[in-house]
């Protein structure tokens, strides 16, 4: 099981976290987005082999926040509050 | 074999304290410290066991976690199917029985499958029972196949204990690198536990002879644990290191010898040491799976541990040093050995009276339910009564692999040892490929070095050179001669998965079934890759190893179930009021959670309760324990910018005091949720969602307020639990209320449907809000969670003048579905959009930004032929139509589908069934009639608006 650093409380059990997305998966705006550019915000993924920055959030706190993991090695690399403002 | 026990020794054996058992029907007698397997040793018994699939006599392999015969079901309190015999402890009173034998071990009635070997190869019962239908034959041939059997009906008396753990240092093996691991580490400073799959610590030294420090090993032993001990360290016999897990997560099952179940344990430790040892490996030869045969250092520790002699005239065959220690000693038990080494040259010296053959191997041997010789490779035949054999040692590297170390293959091992380091762990040992028990301790200290100021231990004896000839199975060897004996796979089966190009050593597995066995092939993988090697003319790298998976060895499911059975398994959310509703005869069921009254009345005729209720309600006043309704607040200086983001409908033109009904849409457009939105004030809303989806709206709204609004921007509180939400509902609503003191006027002038008031009950702060899902007058009354009783009680009692009716869900759910009423996830499925549902207004209007809009105006949500909303009604008489029921239309001669049937009851009050689906172009077709398919049967109906009762909605303000 891994073990996930909230940016709120701390090193926690992966079983406290949901996964929240891609980061960076900016929302378009607007009734007349191209409808690529919003298809692409819904359901295109990087999936990347490597370094991957996502979105989590702590179920227990309820705080989302940014992590930065090796989706090979598991390794996680940094965690950090969404809007850096409680960033630890 | 004729195996004993000896008149003195056996250290870990107390014979002051004899003990009785019973094996397939028969007493076995033994001593505390004993194990099923030395106890039946020491009794020579030596058919323990049948084989898997040929039914083949097994007798004790090893002692210890690797052994792949002498597998038992225990029978009791504690029943646990194909445990190992080897590291069982023998209990006084203790119940086991053989596997897959009928009636016994000894006289078993499949036994006559054996001469029909040659026609069950690998994959014969899938290759040969295609037709008609391999199920058929299925339940026979698994009666036949297999092992131990778990009883069904089997429950556990007491649930395991479940403990998280955490410390500087995990030692896995209190053996002598475990031990000095260990103590080095507590000398250090640091926090140790140190875990042990057997009861006593010490390892190979519990069994080899040798001194440490000068002391003999015994004492070393006793004195290192002492000093762990005092140090305040945790050490924890008898558990197993079942599984590393991601980020070094250790799980651990736990014996107890006093009849508690096992316990598991999580630990996360900073470092581990794994000293796991080494296994050792069968010799291929013919019959090399009679019972008889065992591992040469399991019968060390077994004249040593438990003073049991395997036998009187024995054969030692080997390919490398560690089993002269294993001749000399059971020569010097009294023992008439013979030696016979696969390698010419460079072996020891032959030990005193012991025969030594070089350059000779085992060609077969031979016996009916036990051996009774064997025949070398020149043809020359020794009597035996029994034989041992030492292939070689494996290093125990499973949670190595498992932490995903890489492997390394060493020629001069003839064995896979830890590759590249892995964070956190080191390997350390015999695990680590050392033999000699300087070079294990010289690992460990290089290990510490700069970490610890304690010396590292010295050692004199069991200095073995670790010179070894591999001995793998060949392929053309003649005769039958076993790799995996658990699972009955022979040089053959591994040579017809090759012909059939199963090499990849992954096929091999799974064709062979080789290493899938409860012992997951602690002895086999690797002679079973070798031979593959082989054959294919490719080194044992090249083959390489299949997946190291936990768990090391079987965890009963209890321990990782933990107290988590029963009502604990899904704990369900109660109600504040649920003692009230049962002293009321409520029958309680869980819905999205909760446990709800479903109808009351009690179980007799739940049918004609449910009707009872809905059709009393509609007749004068009913009330409902809506407790589990969303109450999420939303309070700041944006919170109807926010509410208007998270809803389809424009939210921030309400009116403090006022609610309004609408959708919350996922961002695929598709509606997630629906319920009433309050505002109270200028800045504070209150999110009505539905029951079963208020942890998931809330989750939402927070994802939302942290990602687009920031975190100063709203507040969002979740107070579904904090109240009671008590529903008054019906003509007679307002009559009943207006018989308590609440605080404030129920004029509908103040207080109009769709609106909220504030008042007050016994001094507590209560809200009313006018909102309604029977289609009646409708109070909801929002209190305290821990003061609602009394308001219940008092709403009851004032209701018995005015005929008020409890409710239960059932018929709520009737009450709405008469007025069409719809429940997300029920009448709507996975691709329904709001104008589905006929709510077209913020779709065509709204110009401010929302969930889900994009989506609203893709190709597949304009199609002009999507599934919309309706009401079915069937002809007069009818029954109600099933839910799930298809809509159908046959076009170009073919049935399709038109949708489905999504909620159907039968109306109390309309005296006639009540459905609503979602059918093609519904919208537009009311007054169409259309067949309805269900299990074959087409019944018809006519395409209705979704309200049934009441469409002018008088009743809300009568
Ligand atoms: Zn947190």
């Amino acid at each position: 099981m891994q073990l996930f650093p909230c940016p709120f409380c701390g090193p926690r059990d992966e079983t406290e976290f949901h996964y929240g997305g891609d980061a960076g998966n900016i929302r378009p705006d607007g009734a007349e987005m191209p409808i690529d550019r919003w298809a692409g915000y819904l359901y295109l993924r990087t999936n990347p082999k490597g370094t991957a920055r996502e979105i989590w959030v702590h179920m227990t706190c309820g705080e989302f926040f940014v992590m930065e993991r090796d989706t090979v090695s598991h390794k996680v690399l940094s965690s950090a509050a969404l809007d850096g403002e409680h960033a630890a | 074999m004729t195996a004993s026990r000896l008149a003195t020794g056996g250290n870990a054996i107390d014979r002051s304290r004899p003990i009785r058992f019973s094996f397939d029907g028969a007493t076995v007698e033994g001593f505390a410290g004993d194990t099923i397997a030395s106890a039946l040793l020491a009794g020579d018994v030596a058919v323990v066991g049948r084989s898997f699939k040929y039914h083949r006599p097994r007798g004790i392999w090893g002692a210890g976690v690797e052994e792949p015969n002498a597998l038992v079901d225990i029978g009791g309190p504690r029943a646990t199917p194909n445990t190992r015999a080897t590291t069982e402890p023998a209990r006084d009173g203790l119940v086991a029985k053989s596997v897959n034998a009928t009636p016994n071990a000894l006289a078993d009635r499949n036994a006559f499958l054996d001469r029909f070997a040659r026609f069950i190869p690998a994959a014969f019962y899938y290759k040969t029972f295609m037709w008609p239908d391999w199920h058929r034959f299925e339940p026979r041939i698994r009666a036949m196949a297999g092992l131990g059997t778990v009883d069904a009906g089997w429950t556990s008396p007491d649930t395991a204990d479940q403990i998280n753990h955490h410390c500087d240092l995990l030692v896995v093996g209190a053996g002598p690198a475990g031990l000095a691991a260990a103590r080095l580490a507590s000398g250090a400073g640091l926090t140790v536990t140190l875990v042990d799959d057997q009861q006593n610590p010490g390892g190979a030294l519990g069994h080899r002879a040798g001194e440490v420090d000068g002391k003999p090993a015994a004492a070393w032993i006793a004195e290192t644990v002492a000093a762990l001990a005092s140090a305040g360290q945790l050490i924890l016999p008898s558990t197993t290191a079942f599984g590393i897990y991601d980020h070094n997560l250790v799980g651990l099952n736990q014996r107890h010898l006093d009849g508690r179940p096992d316990t598991l344990w999580r630990v996360r430790p900073r470092e581990i040491v794994l000293a796991t040892g080494a296994i050792e490996r069968p010799l291929p030869f013919a019959n090399n799976d009679l019972p008889g045969i065992m591992s040469a250092d399991a019968a060390l520790a077994y004249l040593r541990r438990h003073a049991v002699l395997v036998g009187r005239c024995i054969v030692i065959a080997t390919n490398n040093d560690s089993a002269y220690d294993v001749a000399v000693a059971l020569a010097e038990a009294g023992a008439e050995v013979t030696l016979v080494d696969i390698r010419r040259d460079g072996t020891p010296a032959a030990p005193a009276n012991v025969r030594l053959a070089t350059g000779r191997a085992l060609a077969s041997a031979s016996g009916r339910l036990r051996v009774d010789g064997v025949t070398l490779d020149n043809a020359t035949r020794l009597d035996a009564d029994c034989v041992l054999v030492s292939g070689g040692w494996t290093p125990t590297i499973h949670l190595f692999g498992q932490a995903k170390g890489k492997l390394a293959w060493s020629d001069a091992r003839a064995a896979f040892l830890p590759g590249d380091p892995v964070d956190g762990i080191t390997v350390a040992g015999a695990a680590a490929g050392a033999v000699s028990l300087s070079d294990v301790f010289a690992g460990v200290g290089k290990a510490f070095a700069g970490q610890a100021n304690a010396a590292t231990p010295r050692s004199t004896g069991l200095e073995a050179t670790g010179g070894i000839l591999p001995a793998w199975p060949m392929p053309g060897s003649k005769g039958r001669i076993w790799i995996d004996y658990q699972n009955d796979v022979t040089v053959k089966d591994v040579e017809l998965a090759a012909r059939e190009n199963f090499i990849s050593v992954e096929h091999l597995k799974r064709y062979t079934t080789l290493g899938m066995a409860t012992d997951q092939g602690k002895t086999s993988n690797l002679p079973g890759l070798a031979l593959m090697a082989g054959i294919t003319g490719r080194t044992v790298p090249e083959v390489g190893t299949t997946t190291y998976r936990p768990p090391f060895t079987p965890v009963p499911l209890a321990s990782f179930a933990g107290a988590r059975v029963g009502e604990l398994m899904a704990p369900v959310r109660r109600l504040p009021l649920e003692n009230a509703h049962r002293a009321n005869g409520a029958v309680f069921q869980e819905y999205g959670g909760w446990l709800r009254p479903a109808h009351y009345g009690g179980n007799a005729d739940a049918e004609r309760s449910i009707a009872d209720e809905a059709r009393r309600a509609r007749q004068s006043v009913a009330l409902f324990d809506g407790s589990t309704l969303g109450k999420i607040e939303v309070i700041g200086p944006q919170a109807a910018a926010f509410v208007d983001f998270l809803y389809y409908n424009t939210m921030s033109t309400l009116k403090p005091g006022r609610c309004r009904y609408g959708f919350m849409l996922s961002e695929n457009g598709v509606v997630f949720d629906d319920g009433v939105l309050v505002r109270l004030d200028e800045h504070r809303f209150v999110v009505s969602c539905s029951s079963s989806h208020v942890t998931a709206v809330y989750a939402r709204l927070e994802e939302w307020r942290q990602d687009r609004f920031g975190r100063d921007a709203v507040y969002i509180h979740n107070a579904t639990s904090d109240m009671a939400t008590l529903t008054v509902s019906g003509p007679n609503a307002r009559k009943l209320l207006e018989t308590l003191d609440l605080g404030l006027s129920l004029d509908d002038a103040d207080l109009p449907h769709m609106a909220v008031g504030h008042g007050t009950y016994a001094g507590d702060e209560i809200r009313i809000a006018r909102v309604s899902f029977t289609g009646d007058r409708s109070y909801e009354i929002s209190i305290r969670a821990d003061r609602a009783e009394p308001l219940w009680a008092q709403l009851r009692q004032a209701g018995k003048a005015l005929d008020a009716v409890v409710i239960g869900l059932e018929a709520l759910m009737i009450l709405r579905a008469e007025k069409g009423f719809i429940v997300i996830g029920k009448d709507t499925d996975g691709t329904t959009l709001p104008h589905d549902l006929g709510v077209e207004g913020p779709r065509a209007k709204r110009q401010s930004e929302f969930v889900g809009r994009r989506s609203l105006f893709t190709e597949e949500a304009s199609r002009d032929n999507r599934m919309q909303l309706v009401g079915l009604t069937v002809p007069q008489g009818e029954a109600p139509l099933p839910t799930g029921a298809h809509g159908i239309k046959r076009i170009d001669g073919r049935l399709r589908s038109q949708g489905f049937v999504t909620s159907s009851y039968q109306s109390p009050t309309l005296g006639r069934p009540v459905a609503l689906g979602l059918i093609e172009r519904g919208a537009a077709r009311h007054g169409e009639a259309i067949d309805i398919q269900n299990l074959g049967k087409i019944s018809k109906a006519t395409i209705t608006a979704p309200c049934a009762f009441d469409p002018a909605g008088d009743r809300l303000h009568a």
